[in-house]
């Protein structure tokens, strides 16, 4: 097993480095005197002064923010409700329901932003923020039930039962009972749905309309036309904002697995 | 009171199925079905036109070549995920964890962000090109994007998690003991390799094979940005139906050609014993 090691983690680390280079490249440059993204001629901090005078890029990091922070606050509310309804009850037409729920999780992106962006078109409605964001809850909504409803199985429904049996009502059985157990589902529930969301490219292409460019949809027009290096300093801060809340999550977590293993 | 709780729970997530699932998909197939006026609008009628079209040898140019697209990415992919998991699976439990939550820090930037970064290391003027003359290493710039080259970097590096993932899952559930009583029973590195490793793998490749292929043969704006426009995907097939050429119908047809492959292809996946929720869980 130890043979080769070293050619092995060579092998490892080739594949780290070709997972970051273009963020790395990113970051390097958004620190590079020179405006033209050719080579490193020298550290300056201009572009992040002049990204907060860029009204555009401003506007289109405010549109994601609102997109994303309300698509994921609604798809898990609905998502984790779905969840756990569609174990506790039977209905007709339930099998139908939940094979449903798979066509956004399967489909091609684009096939389900050009059926929304007809429909739309069909019902007359001005595409803008509001578009977007069903849009983001139309593909959110199957990944967070997936996220729940994984934790759901492991979960022993008993205590439901008996919180029941002890005279709790539904909703303080919901609230205190169910939710708590369920609480790491919905948790990564949210987190996929916000990362989808911010990952977004090719729905908010077909469903966004004018004065609703997320960031993305600003680059890309941006990529066509010229862009310029306050761009790599805008992702260089969101990295930067990314990373934080990776590093606190996973503390969160060491920390309560140890508290765990306290006891 | 019971069903009062039940009608909470259950109404919002059937009227989002029926509204923005069921009733989307229904709508395309209708469009499907009409003829295009030329002019953006779509006039009413009952026509196989626009799925007889699909197979005209333009279009099949389109969806066997973005197919090959696919399945070589689906090949490089598999290349560098199966011994990248492999050995990673060698590793500490510990930091094991931590090298597959590196896979996925990237991907938390979005993905238009990360092609843009290729953009400024491949393009002729770019930091590879800067490099290697700086270096004397060549002449003059070397093409690596605007061509098939670029779209297959941007392919590979944007999917490769979603095949990194199950691969490693599926590898990283193998029994160590397993492996050992192989070799103790005589078998050489080939044949643990092909007889154990390779047979309790291989639903991870099909399930990592599925997330790739999908989205690979939709991803317009990587074959727009790397691939120079040269390069066309079915993805980019049906936005110009919808944005360019203003032909409705015919791009409603091949979407609708698309969900009916994928669903052959899940159809496929559930057969060979694969679970539906991995597809969406990461």
């Amino acid at each position: 097993m130890q043979r080769h090691r070293h050619l092995k983690n060579l092998f490892i680390f080739l594949v780290f480095l070709f997972l970051y280079l273009p963020i790395i490249t990113l970051i390097v440059f958004s620190f590079n005197t020179s405006p033209l993204n050719i080579l490193f001629e020298g550290f300056t901090l201009e572009w992040y002064g002049k990204l907060f005078s860029n009204t555009t890029l401003l506007e289109a990091l405010k549109n994601t923010i609102i997109v994303s922070v309300v698509s994921t606050v609604i798809s898990t509310f609905i998502g984790t409700l779905a969840a756990i309804g569609l174990q506790k009850y039977n209905f007709v037409g339930k099998n139908f329901i939940n094979k449903l729920l798979y066509v956004p999780v399967v489909i091609p992106e684009i096939v389900l932003g050009i059926s929304l962006l007809s429909v739309y078109t069909l019902l007359k409605l001005n595409l803008g923020l509001g578009t977007l964001i069903v849009s983001h809850i139309a593909f959110s909504i199957p990944f967070v039930i997936i996220s729940v409803r994984t934790v759901l199985n492991s979960t022993n429904l008993q205590i439901e039962e008996a919180a029941h049996d002890l005279g709790a009502n539904d909703f303080k059985t919901l609230t205190n009972v169910i939710i708590p157990e369920i609480m790491p589902g919905i948790v990564s529930g949210a987190t996929l749905a916000f990362t989808l969301s911010l990952d977004d490219v090719i729905i908010s292409y077909f469903t966004a309309g004018p004065g609703s460019n997320t960031l993305p949809l600003q680059i890309y027009a941006m990529i066509k036309t010229g862009i310029t290096p306050d761009v790599n300093a805008l992702t260089t801060l969101m990295i930067l904002v990314i990373m934080t809340v990776l590093i606190i999550s996973s503390l969160i977590q060491v920390r309560k697995m140890k508290k765990e293993y306290a006891r | 009171m019971k069903n009062k709780s039940k009608f909470l729970y259950l109404s919002p997530i059937i009227i989002y199925a029926i509204v923005l699932i069921l009733f989307p998909i229904l709508y395309i197939l209708f469009l499907s079905f009409q003829t295009n006026d030329n002019y953006g609008g779509i006039i009413y009628s009952l026509t196989l036109n626009n799925y007889i079209k699909i197979f005209d040898i333009v279009y099949l140019r389109v969806l066997f070549k973005s197919a090959s697209i696919a399945f070589i990415t689906i090949v490089i992919c598999i290349l560098i995920s199966y011994p990248f998991c492999i050995f990673i699976s060698e590793k500490k439990t510990n930091v094991q964890k931590i090298l597959i939550t590196l896979v996925m820090v990237p991907f938390l930037t979005n993905s238009l962000i990360r092609t843009y970064g290729w953009i400024v290391l491949l393009r002729k003027e770019g930091v590879f090109n800067s490099i290697l003359q700086a270096l004397n290493i060549c002449d003059g710039p070397i093409s690596f994007m605007y061509n098939n080259l670029g779209v297959f970097i941007g392919l590979v590096y944007t999917l490769l998690p979603f095949m990194i993932l199950p691969v490693y899952s599926s590898v990283s559930k193998i029994d160590k003991k397993v492996l050992e009583a192989s070799k103790d029973l005589g078998a050489n590195a080939y044949h643990t390799f092909t007889k154990v490793i390779l047979p309790q793998t291989l639903p991870g490749i099909f399930n990592g094979s599925l997330m790739v292929f999908i989205p690979a043969i939709g991803m317009f704006f990587i074959a727009d940005l790397l691939g120079g426009g040269k390069i066309m995907l079915v993805g980019n097939l049906i936005k110009n139906q919808f944005l360019v050429s203003r032909n409705w119908p015919f791009g409603a047809a091949i979407s609708i050609f698309l969900i009916v492959i994928t669903f052959l292809l899940v159809k496929l996946y559930k057969k060979t014993g694969g679970n539906m929720d991995d597809l969406g869980g990461f």
